[in-house]
């Protein structure tokens, strides 16, 4: 089965078309990249995908319960109650972090735990002492954000994420807010997930980190995929879009 | 008058003083908060009647506002008031004149934050009053600090107003003694006192301040 499945997604913001008719499925343990040009509607389609963002047309479906699904020609949203389930099936890692500034790192972690899922104080803590080990914060659990790095607050931000152990983990260019140097040890994060196997959607602009860890990269632009496909299938396409946009990056460079 | 007792009313005045400062904030900063709901409101009927509301407590003197309260209900509405409704009338006209002032400061302290941590919180699961109380609202009350503390310097002022009603508060009794006694010594006991009074505010303020500085 499926764990996501979006079909004929459709967006406008004041008549502006995002989205254009945008169908993808997700199935567990699958890395999906999203390259594209900026404006081309990455990052509407995962807040759509993540309910940030209603959507105007087509359907949203997690595990096969409908979150989404179109009704005459408008969207119709399932109950608080089956959207309150659905919303424990995916995290989201923002690209600015969106840390909680007046917690500490052990607090962001465990305070939806504690007060939304319902966890014990004590089974929180351990969750988020393991997640910390693991990704190299043990040392900063008393921590507040503005005492870290940027490359330290993204990892916070990834381990609020996975301490609720969602199935399937987005993340809108995790990396674009930092520098260089604390890149790699964001996307080091990321490839260990994915040797885990953990299912994950990534918006990004690093190349030859999406061609490591995808096993499948989709490419968009203008609201519509243009092309998609595992990262040799991707890489060796005749596709005028593609190519500009990859010339256009490595000129960048 | 002997100094002794002279001490003893001002005293007496100082309490009410400060009973007047308490009740008003204790009243005010809650009220306040509700009213920038409404300032907020989607519902523009909602949104419309609390910016009126706001408009008319700034936009008119205090003094007025307290002389109308406390003489409307027998003036307008022929409703005999007893003599405790002059306290009553004081807090009322300085609670709903301060909820108008903080109603501001909430409302530009809740619309200054960033919309990535409602985003966070929802995604998060945290449902909107959770956002708002444990997410929102200690943020929004660390930048207001500073606005604040302003108003509640003003208000230690303020409550001296309340002698155009003749309530019995520290600045009314100071300038009775005076004029009784002519002497100007109350008068500047007075003014140590509202001195003192503020600068314990601003060091409170201060306090607090300095508690809410671990995080930016
Ligand atoms: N809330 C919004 N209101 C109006 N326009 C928006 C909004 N969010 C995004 N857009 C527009 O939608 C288009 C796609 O944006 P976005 O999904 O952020 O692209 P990307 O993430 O690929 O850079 C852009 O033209 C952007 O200006
Ligand atoms: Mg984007």
């Amino acid at each position: 089965m499926e764990l996501l499945e979006m079909q004929h997604v459709k967006k406008e913001f004041n008549g502006l078309k995002v989205l254009k008719d945008i169908s993808l499925s997700v199935s567990k343990g699958e890395v999906v990249s999203i390259i594209g040009p900026s404006g081309s509607g990455k990052s509407t389609l995962l807040r759509c995908a993540t309910m940030l963002e209603k959507m105007d047309g087509g359907s949203l479906t997690y595990m096969g319960e409908s979150a989404c699904w179109e009704e005459g020609d408008k969207c119709v949203y399932a109950s608080k109650a089956k959207l309150k389930e659905i919303h424990k099936c995916f995290g989201l890692v923002f690209q600015n972090f969106n840390l909680f500034p007046h917690y500490s790192v052990m607090k962001n972690i465990t305070d939806a735990l504690i007060s939304v899922d319902k966890i014990s104080k004590k089974e929180a803590e351990e969750r988020a002492l393991v997640l910390l080990a693991k990704l190299g914060l043990s040392d900063k659990k008393d921590a507040y954000p503005c005492q870290l790095s940027g490359g330290q607050q993204q990892r916070v931000s990834i381990a609020r994420a996975l301490a609720k152990q969602p199935q399937i983990l987005f993340f809108d260019e995790p990396t674009s807010a930092l520098d260089p140097e604390l890149t790699a040890e964001v996307l080091k994060v990321i490839k260990e997930l994915a040797k885990e196997h953990m299912t994950m959607i990534i918006v990004t602009h690093e190349m030859q980190f999406a061609k490591e860890v995808s096993d499948r990269i989709i490419f968009m632009e203008h609201g519509v995929i243009q092309a998609q496909g595992s990262p040799e299938e991707l890489f060796d396409m005749k596709n005028e879009r593609l190519k500009e946009f990859m010339g256009h990056l490595s000129g960048n460079l | 008058m002997s100094i002794q007792m002279m001490l003893l009313q001002l005293g007496k005045g100082m309490l009410v003083s400060v009973e007047i400062f308490a009740l008003t904030l204790l009243f005010s900063l809650p009220l306040g908060l509700f009213v920038s709901f409404g300032r907020m409101s989607k519902n523009g009927i909602v949104r419309g009647l609390t910016k009126a509301y706001i408009s008319l407590m700034r936009g008119t003197p205090l003094m007025l506002q307290l002389l109308i309260i406390y003489f409307g209900p027998s003036l307008l509405f022929k409703i005999r008031t007893g003599t405790e409704y002059r306290f009553v009338a004081v807090i009322i006209a300085f609670s709903i004149n301060y909820a108008a002032y903080f109603a501001e400061i909430y409302r530009s302290g809740i619309e200054s934050m960033p919309i990535g941590q409602y985003e966070a919180a929802k995604v998060l699961g945290y449902s909107k009053a959770q956002t708002f109380v444990k997410i929102i609202l200690p943020q929004v009350i660390k930048r207001i600090l500073p606005s604040v503390t302003n108003e509640i310097i003003t208000l230690v002022k303020d409550t001296s107003l309340a002698f155009a009603i003749a309530q019995a508060e520290m600045f009314t009794i100071a300038k009775q003694i005076a004029a009784a006694q002519t002497t100007i010594m109350p008068l500047m006991i007075a003014g140590v006192f509202y001195y003192v009074f503020n600068f314990i505010v601003a060091l409170v303020m201060e306090r607090v301040e300095k508690a809410l500085s671990y995080y930016r």
